[in-house]
């Protein structure tokens, strides 16, 4: 199956330092791929890349055929390109409810919103109940939900999630994780950022391993699964 | 008591005209924490504007009084297009001299907004020259008599125009979609643009805003005082900023009430201690609360979690 999105040679600096050097990596259509990769690897650049909060200097991004390598953040949303980025960034001093207007913000089909709304409260029964709390108020596992939910509300062609699990109880890593698989029922590819590199793997159906802003090795989540290096430095095992 | 009264009066009319001007200080330091100096001197143009669009249309400071709809319809025509082109201005200062600037260290783009306002003061003092210029005074001015309180006409004008002025922005800021865009990527810069909000664009419309109310304030103050200088901006500059971080620096309610506050103080300091020591007394508020309170009377203090 042909790419949704693609990197082709991908390289991002911060100043002098080079964070990305020569990325080259593809999300099919309907498919989750694991991008795992230790501390300071380069994925939350690579995610911030393909949002263009950063500018890649050398390489090509391209979504659906278009390019869009120099397109500005806004226009990189408007296109179905959706993140929930690291850190989960909600409006502190906006209510669940704003945060997830804004989410909407970049639509043009303000009727739907509502129903949206809805379908994340159902996913979410948690949000519900606090709708009118400001967001700097939620707990860190709430916090999270929103950052889903902000994000399904854009109703994205393509989620970029940089480690949803991050900091959450384990339950509410399993609710995490299961709402995942649900997005991606939908149809919504989704490029997954994960410190738990096992459970994204087992969501997974490809993988990328990123080493100091190299990719080192890439497959298929059930080979790197079984792969030796992965398993001694990404799975805890030995 | 009655003199209390009317000076309560005086200090909300003036303190008015400090919350609009307060109002842009604050925009635009909650949005790319900046504080524009140049600010102050946007309102001064505001004013030397109304001279210049007055004069197109005829009415100069003869004297002349035009009652009736007329009047308030010039008015209304003055002080809509100082409004549009101080905003305009605005606009042109953030994107020539702050767009380039905004990630550099913060002491780069300050030193750039007194280096604007210095522009400012200069363009204005070649254009109408270095002394006090007289602003038509052109509407009728009846005093009304509320037992011992006198209230004219230009000072209910003051009070009325900013008031609506500030309840009209409470209402963008909250419900539309702009001012949405606005308070979040006040916020939080890249989670906005990952809505799809163009931080740029609202930048911009902040800065057109802002100076848009000081362009009204302009106007007022001009109609309030009768006169207006190219320094005028300086004072009422500062005391709008003293405002501004008293109500909280980028909290648009607070804007509104310590320019309200800083106009009554002024008033009473004037009228029970000396006219002498009105700015000693402001701009030591504004020394105690940098200290006592740097986040001002409604400056929210959320803990920021990571
Ligand atoms: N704003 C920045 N300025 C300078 N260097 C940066 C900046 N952001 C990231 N870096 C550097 O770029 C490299 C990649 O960082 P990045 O945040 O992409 O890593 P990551 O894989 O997401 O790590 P983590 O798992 O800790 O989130 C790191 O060496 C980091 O120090
Ligand atoms: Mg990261």
């Amino acid at each position: 199956m042909s790419a949704v999105l693609s990197l082709v040679g991908v390289e991002t600096f911060y100043g002098r330092i080079q964070a990305l050097r020569g990325i080259s990596l593809d999300v099919r259509a309907g498919e989750i791929v694991a991008l795992i990769g230790g501390n300071g690897a380069g994925k939350t650049t690579t995610l911030r890349t393909i949002s263009g909060l950063v500018r890649a200097a050398h390489g090509r991004i391209t979504f659906a055929g278009d390019d869009i390598t120099h397109a500005m953040p806004d226009q990189i949303v408007r296109m179905g390109i959706v993140q929930a980025p690291e850190g989960r960034r909600i409006f502190q001093r906006m209510t669940v409810l704003e945060n997830l207007e804004l989410g909407a913000y970049a639509r043009a089909d303000g009727r739907s919103v509502r129903g949206d709304m809805d379908d994340v409260f159902a996913l979410f029964p948690r949000l519900a109940e606090r709708r009118s709390q400001k967001g700097g108020t939620l707990s860190g596992g709430e916090q999270q939900m929103l950052a889903i939910g902000r994000a399904l509300m854009a109703r994205p062609k393509i989620l970029l999630l940089d480690e949803p699990s991050l900091g959450l109880s384990p339950i509410l890593v399993e609710t995490i994780f299961h709402v995942i698989a649900d997005i991606n029922k939908r149809g919504v590819p989704i490029l997954l950022i994960e410190q738990n590199a096992r459970k994204a793997l087992q969501v997974a159906a490809r993988g990328y391993v990123l080493e100091t802003g190299t990719i080192v090795k890439e497959g298929t989540a059930a080979d790197l699964l079984a792969d030796d290096d992965v398993r001694k430095a990404y799975l805890g095992e030995d | 008591m009655a003199i209390f009264l009317q000076q309560l009066i005086n200090g909300i009319a003036q303190g008015g005209m400090y919350a609009l001007i307060a109002l842009g200080y604050t925009m635009v330091y909650g949005i790319v924490e900046l504080i524009n100096f140049a600010h102050g001197d946007v309102f001064t143009l505001g004013s030397f504007l109304c001279i210049a669009i007055l004069a197109l249309l005829g009415v100069s400071a003869s004297g002349q009084i035009i009652a009736g709809w007329q009047g308030a319809l010039i008015a209304l025509l003055v002080v809509v297009l100082a409004a549009l082109l101080c905003g305009v201005i605005g606009v042109l200062i953030e994107r020539f001299a702050y767009r380039r600037l905004r990630n550099a260290p913060r002491l780069a783009p300050l030193i750039t907004a007194i280096g604007v306002s210095f522009l400012l003061q200069g363009v204005m003092r070649n254009w109408k020259g270095p002394s006090e210029i007289s602003f038509p005074q052109f509407l009728p001015n009846p005093t009304f008599a509320f037992g011992g309180v006198h209230i004219d006409l230009r000072e209910l004008l003051v009070v009325i125009v900013s008031i609506l002025m500030m309840v009209a922005l409470q209402f963008f800021i909250y419900n539309t979609k702009l001012g949405k865009a606005m308070r979040a990527s006040a916020q939080d810069r890249d989670a906005a643009s990952l809505m799809g909000i163009n931080v740029n664009t609202t930048i911009a419309w902040t800065f057109f805003i802002g100076s848009a109310l000081a362009g009204v304030a302009g106007f007022i103050s001009g109609m309030y005082f009768g006169t207006t200088m190219f320094t005028n901006g300086y004072q009422a500059g500062l005391k709008a900023f003293t405002a501004a971080v008293l109500g909280g620096i980028g909290n648009i309610a607070g804007a509104m009430l310590g320019g309200f506050l800083i106009g009554i103080v002024e008033a009473m300091t004037a009228q029970y201690i000396s006219d002498q020591w009105t700015n000693v007394v402001v701009f030591s508020i504004l020394v105690l609360i940098l200290v006592l309170r740097p986040s001002g009377l409604l400056g929210e203090q959320l803990p920021e979690k990571v």
